[in-house]
């Protein structure tokens, strides 16, 4: 039942559409000093595989996949106050040398505040630094859920829930737009986790900022709290569907199948989701927690598990622009993606 | 004439299947894509699939073109409600089994070269085995201290392993342990048929007599014969697949029936082989159970000329549609070893109500690449996580689990499981038995399904002129 309400809004939304990217993960480091108990990627400097990139070496990743049509860069990483402000800078230049006309969506608001810090300068002024060494948007990572209580628990050392909706809120002023997610299916009740979407919804109200809501299903694996069972796929699928319900003023929902496999995925985009992600070019936060799904597909995989469970594929860049469309008559390149209505109030009659 | 006596001697017979012209070539069905999900809830598609789940809601039986119309054009979550439906008729409790088991492959010598088997050996191949007895020993008594109810034994058609190699196994194993032996394939027994050079019948009555108690499913691939030349020219074909489990059955003998897909056949060959299993199973009503699992082309001898694997999403919709379909089968069993944990949870929402065996060992389709095997315990929760019960079962699906002695409930041995005592009557008084429904199937118009889907229909516009149209043509009208 909730399937098939979640599935009306989402065909609503977008008909049979299922937006798709070709695009790149680097994780620059893995050092990080917020030691939370969910985490399997995190190191402390001197600790086996702890590992953090040069500019160069993040270049060298970018060059690597030269040959492949990939329109976004994702990088996100640890949280490390020694690496020097100048390094992120770095880091977004070294990209853009590579490959100007990549998008390049990094730094979760996490690792923005981090930035700040290390800048001695307010959100306000870094970001247009950022914009203009190439950052394009900011990915939706690190928000967890937003009750202080699961906080102190899990994450402790990292932004409450208020400080992160803060600094989404100067991204959005910034004109960047950004995604935004939430860890479900560890010790989080189910009032948490409405309470985590509504205060999502509140933001987006204001600031109409998010394009895409993710729900990131926890992997227990060579984590601090590997006792913790992770969620099952139905667990998931219900996610993605309350996610699709609660947050009528959020375009796009993500089944991100790196984590949720490929079976949920394709059955997500029958129980509210429209996106599948990427690519994904080496992925190492949630294959470090045990993730079994293989570290890239092809393109035309994506297409296919698209086309599988009965859906559109579109290939979108990061700001949802068409690029490429699976059928012509929904959508031509280059023009932003047919979202029939974003707002209940001015929803369309039933999608084309 | 029986087909066994047709037999040549062993060494003969091989030679033969050795010079036999290479097979044909594979050829390919058209491009096969799914159905648009929203198409399914406009226009005349809708009024056809209201039609048919229509049918479903009120326990009826579809046909092949409404098995064939839902394949093409029905959307997931329409046949996931459908199946849902049909299993919750039939197993109102909600209760999912599985089975403690072991897979067992005493071979794997095989003389019928399938090019989609990555787990068989020629002969005289770099490592062929066949297991010696102390082996076979040890892993059997592993599983029974695991509290194993069930040994899984198949294995390759090996030239040499007449049925007085398997009669001495199953006598055996039955002197020192209770457990039940699932064992043989229908390919298999044929092949020991023409082995000995004797009828089936007799070499059933023998393998039972020392201790067979049900038989697998396995080797049914496709039951379309168009479909078998190409992909196993050298197995048994589909009509003796089929007069093997009658046989089977007829001897008071319980089996499974499964179908392997995603290689050359058609979306209607696919319904073709649940047909055909469904009128057998009207015949004898021997069958427990069906299982289905997607062809895993990695590793296999004619890997190139295989398309790549089905997509989870594929699998699904033929999941869903053998449950609705095949309303004569108690059971759908999830193959979660082909497709993973995961998958196999939504498969408990899209008409399964059996998880199969926990396999301590498998060798066939992780010869293929493809392993998900995962200890009890997290069967256990994913199932409980998707609303269920979990029990442990025996071969012949009757409730076995130690820990919930009170549901304890038969059949308990193959001779209560046996349906060819009612078979046989049924067929003296020369009434042929229609499909066995199940008793608790419930009314169309006091279901939860029924409002759901309405309500699901409702929302959109299109299918509420659908809607308006139906309810004008069924009304009556003076003429």
């Amino acid at each position: 039942m909730l399937g098939l309400l979640a599935n009306h809004v989402r065909e609503r939304l977008h008909g049979d559409l299922a937006y798709f990217n070709v695009n790149q993960h680097v994780n620059y480091t893995n050092l990080c000093n917020k030691l939370c108990r969910f985490c399997a990627f995190q190191r402390l400097p001197g600790q086996e595989g702890a590992y953090q990139m040069t500019p160069e070496q993040v270049a060298e990743k970018v060059r690597a996949q030269l040959g492949e049509p990939v329109t976004e860069v994702h990088m996100v990483a640890g949280v490390w106050p020694r690496i020097p402000y100048e390094y992120y800078l770095e880091i977004l230049r070294a990209v853009k040398a590579v490959r100007p006309a990549i998008h390049i969506k990094a730094f979760t608001m996490v690792e923005l505040d981090q930035i700040a810090k290390v800048a001695k300068k307010p959100l306000e002024q870094v970001l247009p630094e950022l914009i203009a060494a190439g950052l394009g948007s900011v990915p939706g990572g690190g928000a967890e859920v937003f009750s202080e209580r699961v906080r102190q628990e899990t994450y402790h050392l990292k932004l409450s829930g208020e400080q992160w909706l803060d600094t989404a809120r100067k991204v959005h002023r910034a004109g960047l737009r950004s995604n935004c997610t939430m860890l479900h299916g560890h010790v989080e009740t189910p009032g948490e986790r409405v309470d985590h979407l509504d205060r999502l919804r509140l933001l987006q109200d204001e600031t109409g900022g998010f394009q895409t809501y993710i729900p990131l299903s926890f992997h227990p694996q060579n984590s601090e709290m590997a006792d913790v069972p992770g969620p099952t796929a139905l667990d998931e699928l219900r996610e993605i569907a309350i996610g699709r319900l609660m947050l009528d003023n959020i375009a796009h929902i993500k089944a991100y199948w790196i984590l949720m496999d490929v079976p949920v995925a394709q059955l997500a985009l029958s129980y509210g989701a429209d996106d599948v992600d990427g690519t994904v070019v080496e992925e190492r936060i949630y294959h470090d927690a045990g993730a079994t799904t293989p570290q890239q597909v092809q393109r035309s995989e994506l297409v296919q598990w698209i086309r599988d469970a009965g859906r559109i594929p579109v290939e979108r860049d990061t700001l949802y622009n068409v690029v490429w469309s699976g059928d012509e008559r929904c959508a031509s390149a280059g023009q932003p993606a047919p979202v029939n209505a974003a707002r209940p109030g001015s929803a369309a009659r039933s999608a084309s | 004439m029986h087909p066994a006596f047709n037999a040549q001697d062993s060494a003969a017979l091989e030679r033969a299947q050795e010079h036999e012209d290479p097979p044909a070539p594979i050829t390919w069905p058209p491009d096969w894509s799914a159905p648009l999900a929203s198409r399914a809830r406009q226009g005349a598609l809708a009024l056809e699939l209201e039609r048919i789940a229509e049918r479903v809601f009120e326990g009826r039986r579809i046909s092949f073109e409404d098995g064939l119309f839902l394949h093409e054009h029905a959307d997931l979550p329409t046949l996931g409600l459908l199946a849902d439906h049909v299993r919750r008729a039939k197993h109102p409790s909600d209760v999912v089994t599985y089975i403690v088991d072991r897979n067992l492959n005493p071979t794997n010598v095989c003389i019928t070269d399938c090019g989609f088997c990555a787990f068989y050996r020629r002969p005289d191949a770099e490592g062929a085995y066949v297991l010696p007895r102390e082996e076979i020993y040890k892993r059997i008594q592993e599983t029974v201290d695991l509290g194993g109810q069930q040994l899984l034994m198949q294995g390759g058609h090996h030239p040499y392993l007449k049925s007085a190699w398997w009669v001495e196994l199953f006598e055996d194993i039955r002197a020192r342990w209770a457990i039940n032996c699932h064992a043989l394939s229908a390919s298999e027994l044929d092949h020991l048929a023409k082995l000995d050079k004797r009828p089936l019948a007799s070499v059933l009555r023998d393998l039972k007599q020392a201790g067979l108690g049900s038989v697998p499913g396995a080797g049914a691939e496709m039951l379309v014969e168009r479909v078998r030349k190409i992909i196993a020219p050298k197995k048994t074909s589909t009509e003796r697949w089929l007069e093997v489990h009658r046989e089977v059955h007829r001897a008071g003998l319980r089996s499974s029936a499964t179908m392997m897909f995603g290689h050359v056949e058609t979306p209607a060959e696919r319904i073709e082989h649940l047909a055909r299993l469904r009128e057998l199973q009207d015949e004898t009503g021997g069958f427990t159970a069906f299982a289905c699992w997607t062809m895993q082309p990695d590793g296999v001898p004619d890997e190139a000329k295989y398309p790549p694997k089905a997509t989870p999403a594929v699998y699904l919709r033929v999941q869903a549609i053998s449950r609705i379909f095949l309303d004569n089968f108690d059971n759908i069993q999830t193959s979660y070893v082909t497709q993973g944990l995961k998958m196999a949870q939504m498969t408990l929402r899209f008409g399964c109500n059996d998880f199969g065996g926990t396999m301590l060992e498998e060798n066939v389709v992780s010869a293929a690449g493809c392993l998900h095997l995962e200890p009890i315990a997290n069967i256990e929760r994913v199932i409980e996580r998707a609303g269920f019960t979990p029990l442990r079962r025996n071969s012949w699906y009757g409730i076995v689990d130690p820990r919930h002695p009170a549901l304890r409930k038969g059949p308990f041995s193959r001779e209560e499981a046996a349906t060819h005592a009612a078979w046989t009557a049924r067929a003296a008084k020369g009434s042929s038995g229609g499909p066995t429904r199940s008793p608790e199937r419930s009314r169309w118009s006091d279901s939860r399904a029924r409002r759901a889907w309405s309500r699901s229909l409702a929302k959109c516009k299109t299918a509420r002129v659908c809607r308006a149209r139906t309810a004008w043509r069924s009304t009556p009208r003076r003429t």
